[in-house]
């Protein structure tokens, strides 16, 4: 063998692990979207998977991520909780996503933590929630009660000067917990038991004649009536229907929503709700650049004028960019780089803003309240004065007063009892234990 | 020209709100401004657009005052958040139409259309509730000098616990002028609420007299507001007169609840009815009922959209469309499915179901996993008011006569057509019915095909009452096994019996125990009867039961 062909050899040995090399710098990083898109909760989620799909396709446009393309990798959990631990393990195990996009119960959540815990994967949690959750592995970029629930108690009571409250909600998790921790609250501001109603409802309730004849009564004993609502979903259209038939006007009894968005008002005739209230950190109607930027790509996107925008989906919008920062930052996409590098990272909202991840997992967002208007949005009328961090332990709930979440080093912990000065469990486990 | 001579001791210019000058003003023709001049509404309108919370009143107050006659047009714009500045130039114009990205937007001086205008470039003038709550009570007093007494009586009735010093004056006046009862019991309802708060003893003890009768909320509030105050002789008064309602109120209270019970009875009704015949008179266990209701509701949106502008028309349609399309999906499962599993009711459920499941998912890849809006026709919004407390609501009113008008056609069909009578030879004894030459094949075709046309007409009728998407079937599926049971399988009778007192009963249990322990109530006390009565209220009797 000669010279020749040796170094023949070698250089294309040589070309051939650079191309390899190259190679490897081109392969995609794999974004997981974990929505239903099919059963009871495809009404809500399908919209978010889309909007994943279209904030890949836009920084791919850029030029991906560090000249790295996006690949999305779209799993149907078919809105059946535990089918969703099963999609998140296949997305972790056999896909190999960078990085989980999904959830929208608190259920699915709860099914789906043990499995990011286990395999050590990132999941950005896009939707309003209960808070009492704090977990290595997830990023909350909903609202967790303090950014949603009490401002929007504090507007009620400050600018509208309500003193009495009914609390009504869908009889589940959520309601139960944001209701107990309102309950506190307005106790510790000196509302006394009588003044506040609590009414719970089964998923879907249909038949609200006989609640809203009861708050109507209730709301006739002379002082000023509000009614905060966690109903659910597909149980609003009825309840605000029987509101309008049995003449409950805004001006009278306001109804606060902290589940009813643009897109739940698409399938109501908006007319005899012009008034009423929304709680979000989002509204499509905010007056900002980036917002109208955003709804022109939505819009183009979906090929449908009458598209709306809605707070999960800026959620996702701010936590996929947070996502591409905190990737930049750490130079690659390994998962304990990134959940470094991402507590800090800064970007913008769609309200004229920044939204910051704090070092418990939850960022920091604006508080809006809006009015619904006859053209099915929202328009806003009162604000907070800065963003509000989100606190993943409530003050106002027994246990969790004395947690607090920090996942910086050295106390690494989700749940450290600022009193006894141990860590608990952690929020995977806590959540089997609490399922079996 | 009457109501003039009236308004005239009105023109006080102590008054913060002088409606004479825009009646007169109305009388007359419409300024015209000519080009030099500027148009004083430029300056009110920007003055309001401009307004801090604060300044608000005032701004609301000017434009009252300028006596304008276009006032209540531009009140009306901003109460209606249709007042948006061109962030460009500080324009106010009002908005015609806000929806999508490009609003059309009009001059509210000239009210010349400006075309369209990229939602970026305006500036809402924001309102709130607060706001609104005043710039009702200003539009309301205006509306009080109406001619028109529907009008007035709208005004009459915006104007309770929204007196106030400015106003009750006016009010006063008005009041010995000679108005029609209802209107001057509201009126002096609501200035009865005013002096209860503000006037002195004299005023306070008149105020309670009037208010003893009423039955308005405002006046409850009122009076239990001056239970809860410092004067102690004021205090008991209004205790008695609070007393004296309350017990009036018991009565409508019982009366609603009668009526709410027999609503959601007739909804179940409604949904069961179908069933009644596809699983009572047949026997076949169908899942996929719900889904015929959906099918039913869905038509309703279909034929609003293909009717736009005529929600009422669209909804009658609705009601043979909606037979048929439910009707004919009826037909094609049974034809594909249930028939091959005749006599398998184990099987039959298993395959019903999945077909259910497949349509749900059809509905949301073809149309949309959203929920559809269908518009409630004018006519079947809003109440029925008896009084002060009882109004009842017309959508559940014309659902009831629905439900009532379905069963009473069903009966029909069952008892007097030849149809009826083969549907109920065949079920009594297949093969005896065949031997005497009917085609037991086409009877059951023709069965199903009209329990599932029910439940299409279900599906129009709670179109109007929940929400129509994908899950609306899902939710009733369940209701309606539980009536067809408890009414015992196989009769109509029973299943109206039990759809209506199952109604009721939720309703008494749901202010008492909530509506999930309701729920749960309603389920225990079903099985502990099915363990007594093991066939329902009306079991059939006879031959019929065997077969």
């Amino acid at each position: 063998m000669s010279i020749k062909k040796h170094v023949k050899l070698g250089l294309s040995a040589l070309a051939l692990s650079v191309s390899f090399h190259a190679m490897a710098a081109e392969d995609p990083i794999k974004v997981g979207i974990l929505h239903s898109l099919s059963g009871t909760m495809a009404i809500s989620e399908t919209a978010l998977k889309d909007t994943m799909e279209m904030l890949i396709e836009q920084q791919n446009a850029k030029g991906g991520i560090d000249g790295r393309q996006l690949e999305a990798v779209v799993v149907d959990p078919a809105s059946n909780w535990p089918l969703f631990a099963e999609k998140a393990r296949e997305l972790l195990e056999k896909e190999k996503v960078d990085v989980i996009f999904g959830n929208w119960t608190s259920v699915s959540r709860k099914s789906v933590l043990p499995v990011v815990e286990e395999l050590n994967g990132l999941l950005f949690y896009p939707v309003q929630y209960e808070g009492e959750e704090s977990s290595e592995n997830v990023f909350y970029t909903g609202a967790a009660p303090n950014q949603q629930a009490i401002p929007a108690v504090d507007y009620l009571k400050n600018e509208l000067g309500v003193e009495r409250w009914v609390l009504a909600g869908t009889d589940y998790v959520y309601p139960r917990t944001t209701n107990k921790i309102l309950e506190t609250y307005l106790k510790d501001m000196g509302v006394a038991e009588a003044d506040i109603m609590i009414n719970y409802t089964p998923f879907g309730h249909s038949d609200w004649q006989s609640i809203v004849s009861d708050i109507k009564t209730f709301g006739s004993a002379g002082k000023k009536t509000a009614v905060v609502s966690t109903i659910n979903g597909d149980a609003n259209v009825p309840f605000y229907r029987e509101l309008g038939n049995q003449g409950i006007a805004s001006s009278d009894i306001p109804v606060v929503a902290f589940s009813v968005g643009e897109q739940e008002l698409t399938g109501i005739d908006t007319g005899p709700l012009v008034g009423h209230l929304a709680a979000w950190n989002y509204f499509m109607s905010v007056d900002s650049d980036a917002n109208y930027d955003f709804i022109d790509a939505w819009i183009e996107y979906k090929g449908d004028e009458k598209a709306v925008t809605n707070d999960p989906m800026e959620a996702h919008y701010i936590g996929f960019n947070m996502y591409v920062e905190a990737v930049e930052k750490a130079g690659t996409t390994d998962v304990d780089a990134v959940k470094d590098a991402i507590i800090g990272v800064s970007v913008p909202n769609l309200t004229g803003g920044y939204a910051t991840m704090m070092p418990n997992h939850h960022i920091t967002k604006p508080v809006l309240i809006g009015e619904i208007q006859d053209n099915g949005q929202f328009s806003v009328v009162w604000e907070t004065s800065s963003t509000v961090a989100g606190d993943a332990w409530s003050d106002f709930l027994p246990g969790s007063r004395d947690l607090i979440s920090d996942w910086r080093a050295p106390l690494k912990c989700g749940n450290f009892n600022v009193k006894s000065g141990t860590c608990g469990a952690s929020a995977g486990e806590q959540a089997l234990a609490d399922a079996e | 020209m009457g109501i003039f001579r009236w308004l005239t001791p009105l023109c006080l210019k102590a008054l913060h709100l002088n409606p004479l000058g825009l009646v007169l003003l109305m009388a007359l023709s419409l300024p015209a401004y000519s080009q030099t001049e500027a148009d004083p509404g430029q300056a009110l309108l920007t003055n309001l657009a401009d307004a801090s919370s604060r300044e608000m009143d005032a701004a609301i107050e000017a434009i009252v005052d300028s006596g304008d006659p276009r006032a209540r047009d531009w009140l009306n714009a901003f109460g209606n958040n249709r007042l948006s500045r061109i962030e460009e130039t500080g324009q106010v114009v009002e908005v015609l139409r806000n929806v999508g990205r490009n609003w059309t937007i009009a001059d509210p001086l000239t009210g010349e259309n400006l075309g369209e205008m990229s939602r970026r470039e305006l500036d809402r003038v924001n309102i709130n509730n607060a706001i609104r709550g005043k710039l009702e009570g200003v539009l309301a007093m205006l509306d009080l000098y109406s001619d028109n007494p529907e009008v007035q009586e709208a005004a009459a009735e915006a104007m309770m616990g929204k007196v106030n010093a400015s106003v009750v004056k006016p009010l006063t006046k008005l009041l010995e002028r000679d108005l029609p009862g209802p209107i001057r019991n509201r009126i002096e309802e609501s200035v009865a609420i005013y002096q209860l708060e503000q006037g002195d003893a004299e005023a306070q003890a008149q105020a309670i007299t009037v208010l003893t009768g009423s039955l308005h909320s405002n006046a409850r509030a009122a009076l239990n507001n001056a239970v809860a105050g410092d004067d102690p002789a004021l205090a008991a008064s209004a205790k008695e007169a609070l007393v004296s309602i309350e017990q009036k109120l018991k009565m409508n209270r019982a009366a609603e609840t009668l009526y709410f019970g027999l609503s959601l009875g007739s909804v179940l009704v409604l949904a069961a009815i179908g069933l009644a015949i596809t699983f009572g008179v047949m026997g076949v266990i169908n899942m996929a009922h719900g889904e015929l209701i959906m099918l039913g509701a869905y038509t309703t949106w279909g034929m609003q959209q293909l009717l736009p502008g005529q929600p009422g028309l669209a909804l009658i349609l609705s009601i043979p469309a909606g037979f048929l399309v439910a009707a004919l999906a009826g037909i094609a499962i049974e034809r594909s499915v249930i028939q091959h599993l005749k006599g398998r009711p184990l099987e039959t459920l298993l395959a019903t179901f999945g077909v259910s499941l497949i349509l749900q998912q059809l509905v949301r890849t073809v149309i949309s996993p959203l929920n559809r809006s269908v518009t409630t026709p004018e006519w079947m919004s809003g109440s029925l008011v008896i009084n002060d407390a009882l109004s009842l609501t017309l959508n559940r009113m014309y659902v009831i006569g629905f439900a009532l008008v379905v069963f009473a056609g069903l009966m029909l069909i069952m008892r007097k057509t030849r149809l009826g009578l083969e549907v109920r030879a065949v079920t009594q004894n297949r093969a005896m019915a065949r031997s005497m030459g009917i085609r037991a094949t086409r009877v059951d075709i023709l069965t199903f095909g009209l329990g599932s046309g029910v439940a299409g007409l279900a599906g129009v009728a709670l179109s109007q009452i929940t929400n129509v998407g994908p899950n609306l079937g899902q939710n009733y599926i369940i209701d309606s096994f539980m009536v067809v049971v408890f009414g015992g399988v196989g009769n109509l009778w029973g299943t109206l019996l039990a759809g209506l007192s199952l109604g009721t009963i939720n309703q008494i249990l749901e202010p008492w125990a909530g509506s999930v322990l309701a729920k749960i109530m309603v389920l225990v006390l079903i099985i502990l009867f099915i363990q007594k009565r093991p066939k329902g209220l009306f079991p059939q009797k006879g031959r019929a039961a065997e077969g």
